[in-house]
């Protein structure tokens, strides 16, 4: 594996996030199963290495935006389980006091400006921040999370052109997970995706998504180039989704079929891959591991359970927040 | 006072919004050393210099989800849309993204951008570069709508909806950008959601909106020949709207027609009516008249063009007929 970020705490600190999002995803997708969450939502179990060797890169100052299948980006840029199982369940102590639910959920004090359910509606947003920062001299990064499936839409190729222009201090990050909701991405995507960005004169790089350290070492180095105004740049991270395009979306052979599904998760798994390497460099044992393990998985319970006994918020609310003081 | 004209008067609102807030930032299509087509940003650029007055790409989803991103992380921005009927192509930043922001996140989000386009047919310019689509925009939550009347409106309006911390979205009469009006040299804000009485009367309320206003204006000089006293009023913003002042003048003269230049049909004017219709039924000696464009796309040819929009003779027409109440069993 690549190595980035150098110190034990960082790696121990990447796994427990890596980990963090994996359980978050099980617990939710019980709450689904179970019929106690509303509506539905999008796993982004398998993508763990994605937002976590991307956030790790970042500070609380950078922003980032996320998509619909967003909960592995809010988790790595800092978020508290508490407050988004809360928001999952549409009660009061949720980030957005459950107005916004799974696909809308802003973390505004780590710097994430929301998941966006329209898809690649955060595009003009992301590229927006990084106008501001400009701007301002501010020598913030703003990362643009997008999937496979919004390289098809129209909204990146003028904000890739203003951004590449302009010199914004952007980074697009596009998960390939191999498939735009139920089509596969070779069904849609014509020629090659990272072409599509050094058509406008922007470094592009593909990177393998499963990999943590590699994606974090490039991402490091690509904040920093940003931060001094070499932006911006393109990321093509090539990863996996375990589960259908979101939670009811079981019964998908017809689009891909078991063998492939299995093949990712037994011998590309994320977390796998960097649990070995920390035992192997002697940076964890197994059996600190799987304390830490234990610890998220006690934390996510208690989250739950709070979440479930959380009050919803007053029905005065419904007319509030359309419109700021 | 002095008399500058609408053109001017939007200028002055930016360069003075410029001067005293460094986050107000202008963006568009020729925007910079153009001015714009009209010519109603030329010396700002100047001024302010090309990293506050950006020309962008002909790319309207693009610029205006800019907008959307640099008011979400602090700053002010103006877009320019060059014509109001390019809002189509950025209906879903506009009202996707700006208008859903701050209640989806719970209030913690916040998109303080302007966005000024235009309307107004009767310029030859056809059905793609002429249309009033106020309606579309004040459709939706969480978006803001005003809509000058003059040059002195058209200052105080704007200046508002810079310091608002929501977005807002502008619509200018394009015919009406060289049109003078007294403004004040010293600085004035209009509120937001405060209509202004043009002119007083007793027997029938014009409520009309931007271009209309002079329409409305028009007829009740040619109403006063004839005896009838019309109230002439201008509600400036469509949302938030002013219904207390509507509905004081409507219950002292207990007849009504709106005019607004957006097409009749689920218009500016149905939702003004019907709220007068709700709250002020008992009141009314005369169902309330909508006056919109007719509901076809705006044609070329100026004599097909000009018989499309509200005129102050077919205002008086109407007027004279609900005053004389011929139209109360109409339908």
């Amino acid at each position: 594996m690549a190595k980035a970020k150098t110190n034990t705490e960082d790696y121990l600190r990447m796994y427990a996030q890596m980990v963090r999002i994996r359980t978050f995803e099980d617990n939710a997708n019980q709450l689904y199963l179970s019929a106690k969450m509303p509506g539905l939502t999008h796993m982004y179990s398998g993508e763990e290495a994605v937002a976590v060797g991307i956030c790790e890169a970042l500070t609380d100052s950078d922003r980032i935006t996320s998509t619909h299948r967003g909960h592995g980006h809010c988790v790595a840029k800092g978020a508290e389980f508490g407050e988004m199982f809360c928001e999952l369940l549409g009660k009061e102590e949720g980030y957005c006091r459950g107005k916004g639910g799974s696909m809308h959920i802003a973390d505004q004090s780590h710097g994430n400006l929301g998941a966006n359910a329209i898809v690649g509606g955060s595009m003009g947003i992301a590229t927006g921040s990084a106008l501001r920062a400009k701007l301002q001299g501010s020598d913030d990064v703003t990362v643009c999370f997008f999937g496979d499936g919004a390289t098809a839409q129209g909204l990146w190729y003028e904000v890739m052109n203003m951004a590449a222009l302009w010199k914004l201090p952007v980074i697009y990050a596009c998960e390939n997970n191999g498939y735009s909701e139920y089509t596969k991405t070779e069904e849609i995507a014509a020629g090659s995706i990272t072409a599509r960005a050094e058509a406008f004169g922007i470094e592009a790089f593909t990177v393998d998504g499963q990999d943590v350290l590699a994606v974090n070492e490039l991402t490091q180095k690509l904040v920093t180039r940003a931060r001094k105004g070499e932006g911006p740049f393109f990321m093509e991270l090539m990863t996996y989704r375990y589960h259908g395009h979101h939670v009811g979306d079981i019964n998908r052979e017809y689009y891909r079929s078991k063998d492939e599904e299995k093949d990712w998760k037994e011998n590309r798994d994320p977390i796998v891959r960097f649990r070995s390497w920390l035992v192997a460099e002697g940076i964890a044992t197994e059996a600190e591991i799987e304390a830490m393990n234990a610890e998220i998985e006690t934390d996510a319970t208690e989250a739950v359970a709070y979440a479930e006994a959380a009050h919803y918020p007053d029905v005065s609310e419904v007319d509030m927040h359309v419109y700021a003081d | 006072m002095r008399e500058i004209t609408l053109s001017q008067a939007v200028n002055e609102a930016i360069a003075e919004e410029m001067r005293r807030d460094d986050t107000v930032f202008l963006m568009g299509e020729d925007v910079a050393e153009a001015g714009t087509p009209f010519k109603v940003l030329s010396g700002l650029v100047e001024e302010f210099g090309t990293e506050r007055v950006i020309d962008t790409p002909i790319s309207e989803p693009g610029f205006v989800g800019l907008a959307v991103g640099a008011a979400m992380t602090g700053a002010r921005p103006i877009v320019d849309l060059m014509f109001g009927d390019f809002i189509y192509l950025v209906m879903d930043q506009l009202c996707n993204q700006a208008a859903k922001q701050h209640y989806m996140s719970g209030g913690k989000l916040t998109v303080p951008m302007v966005l000024r386009t235009n309307m107004g047919a009767t310029r030859r310019s056809a059905a793609q570069h002429s249309q009033s689509l106020q309606a579309l925009v004040a459709h939706i939550p969480g978006l803001k709508v005003a809509m000058p009347s003059s040059a002195y409106e058209a200052k105080g309006l704007l200046k508002t909806a810079i310091r608002d911390n929501n977005p807002v979205v502008i619509f200018e009469d394009k015919l009406m950008y060289q049109d003078k009006a007294p403004v004040p040299e010293e600085e004035y804000l209009i509120p937001f959601g405060e209509a202004h009485v043009k002119r007083e009367g007793s027997d029938i309320t014009l409520i009309a909106t931007s271009s209309m206003v002079q329409v409305a204006e028009k007829a009740a000089e040619m109403l006063a020949a004839e005896g009838i006293n019309a109230e002439v009023i201008d509600p400036r913003t469509i949302v938030p709207l002013d219904e207390a002042t509507l509905l004081e003048s409507v219950k002292k003269t207990s007849r009504a027609i709106v005019i607004d230049e957006g097409h009749q049909s689920y218009g500016v004017t149905a939702e003004i009516a019907s709220r007068l219709n709700e709250k002020a039924f008992y009141h009314l000696d005369a169902p309330v008249l909508r006056m919109g464009a007719m509901d076809v796309p705006v044609p070329f040819s100026p004599v097909l063009e000009d018989i499309t929009v509200p005129t102050p003779e077919g205002v008086v027409e109407n007027a004279r007929k609900l005053c004389a109440g011929e139209m109360i069993h109409a339908a």
